[in-house]
């Protein structure tokens, strides 16, 4: 923790290059992205090992425990077994792409990283622009998903890699909006400024926001219930079925860093990021992140999967008009009652998320019934 | 403007997650929508059928188990009065009503087993299937207790049952069939209250009354479908017409029904338990049935409600010690040949969802 705070020192703006201190901010880059990428790289697994053991708790069982205490090196343990496995192409994929779709699906995820504030101020670079760059970035990673259901070669992967296109592209919009709900509030698009703007966490001014952000995100990052493109049950593994070895592990570190970075999206966005009492910032910021995670888990241990149809009907004609009358009554909000205290908000908005929420599981309702052929 | 679109061809399976075995179906596709399926099965094959003609009939109770092995005991059943019926023998009271307290617990078994797959079909992950396992477990430790085995059981004897119950049995079996409505409610909440389970599964694979009837469906299936009919009802074997129990039915015949059914079926099955208990009568368990039978000529059909549908062996006695000819009537199987009709023109997701709620046992299927 101290070491975030020793080394470096301010926030330091992206807009404006500091002219007079290169170095100062070399430095500061090069240190940050070492400490960044041991701290994603830590967070991937301990992700790994906290849903293994959570989700065993789901299920009436006990989870990885043999080795380490409480079981804790099991993901060392599967790193290494991964690593050493054969790394496997199979003859007839196209080959570059082949290669390059594990690197293209990792890299964005990694990059989603740099922006998060940690602590107030330390974050790789503070953006200016900070939530629109997560959102442009975080798609990235998804064309690294369908360069490897397309150039798999393999019919299972090519129907996971259609379904992602359609799925993800659906799920983008909706989630904009939602952010929207919360730039709107806070002023600015910089990350550390949403914090920093948080005298009440946005989860209680956006409600509806939140769990529409929440949702979408969800297929956004393909866990359950939208984990469409690599259930099991239908189309086996999905986009990976071909990958082994080391590339095999770049999409599962994929799956997790995103889901971190969901997370900690999350976390500073509606939970007040490092904010909070006693506690320093940083272990603030870590608890919320895996209380949200394990809001994720519990998601995933319970809810069986929708059908590709479903999702897509739930994009369209629930999560996007929601997103935009949480649009609306947040810019009427903003705009005719700046003055007004936010607890009042608060309340407004979770009685009306409450309202239209059940309005609009009313009206629309997804069918289960046969397509027609 | 219209596209070209072009079918492709998908094979699901021999090695596939959602196909409960060995089973293969070989997709056209239209994108996501099946245009047409080939069920390709026989990889299980083990020619059950006519090994049988080389041992003696004792000696095949034990391929039985090898059949349906999440349903053991009713396969037991299902032979051993088949050869009762060709050797004309009589079953003692006592083992009458230990097969069906056996029978009716496999029923809950096989019936949890079923749920739980379908669930994991729909995409929950593992959790349902495991807490089912949970309840099937103390199942198995009750057999366990009864005859020392867990999967294949060769529990049920010609004439009777191999051992009689021990001491410790009766009250584990009062603490399991008391604690087991509360469990099944348990899931009712976990499941019926879940939109997503209900928009996975109502109105998915429906099967109409006439449909039912021309496949010959049977069990849950036929059930589900709306169709009051149950061998326990309707051609009562062992001691079944003594006791109080509904046939649950479905409206539609869609997956939620099937579902349904083998719910409602498991308190019944409770029920059956429950009335067997307090009527079990002291006595012998085993009638005195020469080793090597030798019934006489003739031919003898037996069959049962088993979880799945109507299990029959047919028997063929040339009046030597080995049967002529066993054939057997596999409900997987037969509930299988419906599954073309309902594939087609639905998602891949959906099929995944109403093969499991065919509930098949590939062992019974191939055989």
């Amino acid at each position: 923790m101290s070491i975030f705070s020793n080394v470096i020192p301010t926030v330091i703006h992206a807009a404006p290059l500091a002219p007079d201190w290169p170095s100062g901010f070399w430095s500061h880059l090069i240190i940050f992205v070492v400490i960044l990428f041991i701290f994603y790289i830590f967070m991937a697994m301990a992700f790994i090992y906290f849903e293994r053991r959570v989700i065993s708790r789901f299920q009436i069982r006990i989870g990885p425990n043999r080795i380490g205490p409480f079981g804790l090196f099991q993901p060392v343990a599967d790193v290494i077994k991964i690593l050493i496995k054969e790394d496997i192409i199979p003859g007839n994929v196209d080959k570059i792409i082949y290669i390059l779709a594990p690197a293209v699906a990792v890299v964005p995820s990694i990059l989603v990283f740099a922006v998060i504030p940690f602590q107030n101020g330390t974050a790789l670079i503070d953006l200016n622009i900070g939530i629109l760059y997560i959102v442009a970035i975080s798609s990235v990673s998804t064309v690294g998903l369908v360069m490897a259901g397309w150039s798999s070669n393999n019919k299972y992967a090519l129907i996971s890699a259609m379904r992602i296109i359609a799925q993800v592209v659906s799920y983008e919009i909706p989630m904009a909006l939602a952010i929207l709900g919360v730039v709107l509030f806070s002023g600015t698009l910089s990350m550390n400024g949403i914090v920093q703007a948080q005298t009440v966490p946005y989860i209680l001014l956006q409600p509806l926001g939140f769990v529409i952000y929440f949702l979408a995100s969800m297929a956004e990052i393909n866990r359950t219930p939208f984990d469409l493109l690599e259930a099991e049950g239908e189309i086996v593994a999905g986009f990976n079925i071909e990958y082994s070895g080391f590339k095999f592990a770049l999409f599962f570190l994929t799956e997790y860093a995103e889901a971190i970075a969901v997370s900690a999206i999350i976390t500073t966005l509606y939970l007040g990021g490092w904010k909070g009492p006693f506690l320093p910032p940083i272990l603030w910021f870590l608890i919320k992140v895996f209380a949200v995670f394990a809001l994720i888990i519990w998601v995933r241990a319970t809810l069986p999967r929708l059908r590709i149809d479903q999702v897509m009907g739930f994009a369209w004609k629930c999560l996007l008009p929601l997103a935009i009358l949480n649009l609306l009554i947040t810019a009427c909000q903003v705009v005719f009652w700046p003055a007004l205290s936010q607890w009042i908000i608060a309340g407004v908005n979770i009685v009306l998320s409450a309202v239209l929420v059940v309005l609009w599981s009313r009206f629309f309702r997804l069918t289960g019934d046969k397509v027609e052929a | 403007m219209t596209l070209r679109t072009e079918t492709f061809i998908l094979n699901a399976g021999p090695q596939h997650p959602s196909t409960h075995g060995v089973f293969r179906m070989r997709f056209t596709l239209d994108g996501e929508v099946i245009q047409d399926v080939e069920p390709v099965f026989g990889y299980l094959h083990r020619g059950i059928e006519k090994l049988a003609e080389g041992l003696t009939y004792s000696q095949d109770i034990v391929f039985t188990d090898r059949l349906d092995y999440l349903a053991s005991m009713t396969n037991n059943q299902a032979y051993v009065l088949a050869v009762e019926k060709l050797a004309g023998i009589q079953v003692p009271e006592r083992a009458e009503y230990l097969r069906v307290i056996m029978a009716e617990l496999m029923r809950i078994s096989s019936h949890l087993m079923a749920v739980g797959f379908l669930l994991n079909d729909i995409g929950a992950f593992l959790t349902p299937l495991l807490y089912m396992y949970r309840e099937r477990e103390k199942i198995l430790d009750l057999y366990d207790m009864v005859c020392g085995q867990r999967l294949t059981y060769n529990y049920m004897r010609i004439g009777g049952v191999s051992q009689d119950i021990p001491e410790e049995f009766v009250p584990a079996l009062k603490r399991f069939i008391d604690s087991l409505p509360r469990f099944i409610k348990e899931y009712e909440q976990l499941l019926e209250t879940n939109e997503i389970v209900l928009i996975r599964t109502k109105n998915v694979g429906t099967l109409s009354k006439e449909s039912a009837i021309n496949y010959s469906a049977a069990g849950p299936v036929l059930r589900a479908s709306g169709i009051k009919w149950d061998i326990r009802k309707a051609d009562p074997y062992s001691v079944y017409s003594r006791f109080k129990f509904e046939i649950p039915t479905g409206i539609k015949g869609d997956v939620y029904d099937r579902y349904r059914v083998r719910i409602e079926e498991m308190h019944q099955s409770i029920a059956i338990i429950k009335q067997a208990m307090e009527q079990i009568p002291q006595g012998e368990i085993q009638t005195k049935v020469s080793r090597v039978l030798k019934p006489a000529k003739g031919e003898a059909y037996g069959r049962i409600e088993g979880p799945k549908g109507e299990l029959g062996f047919y028997l063929v006695s040339d009046g030597g010690t080995n049967p002529y000819r066993l054939h057997v009537r596999p409900p997987s199987l037969i509930n299988l040949t419906a599954l073309r009709e309902l594939l087609i023109g639905v998602k891949i997701a959906d099929a995944m969802a109403i093969f499991g709620s065919i509930d098949i046992c590939v062992g019974e299927v191939d055989r």
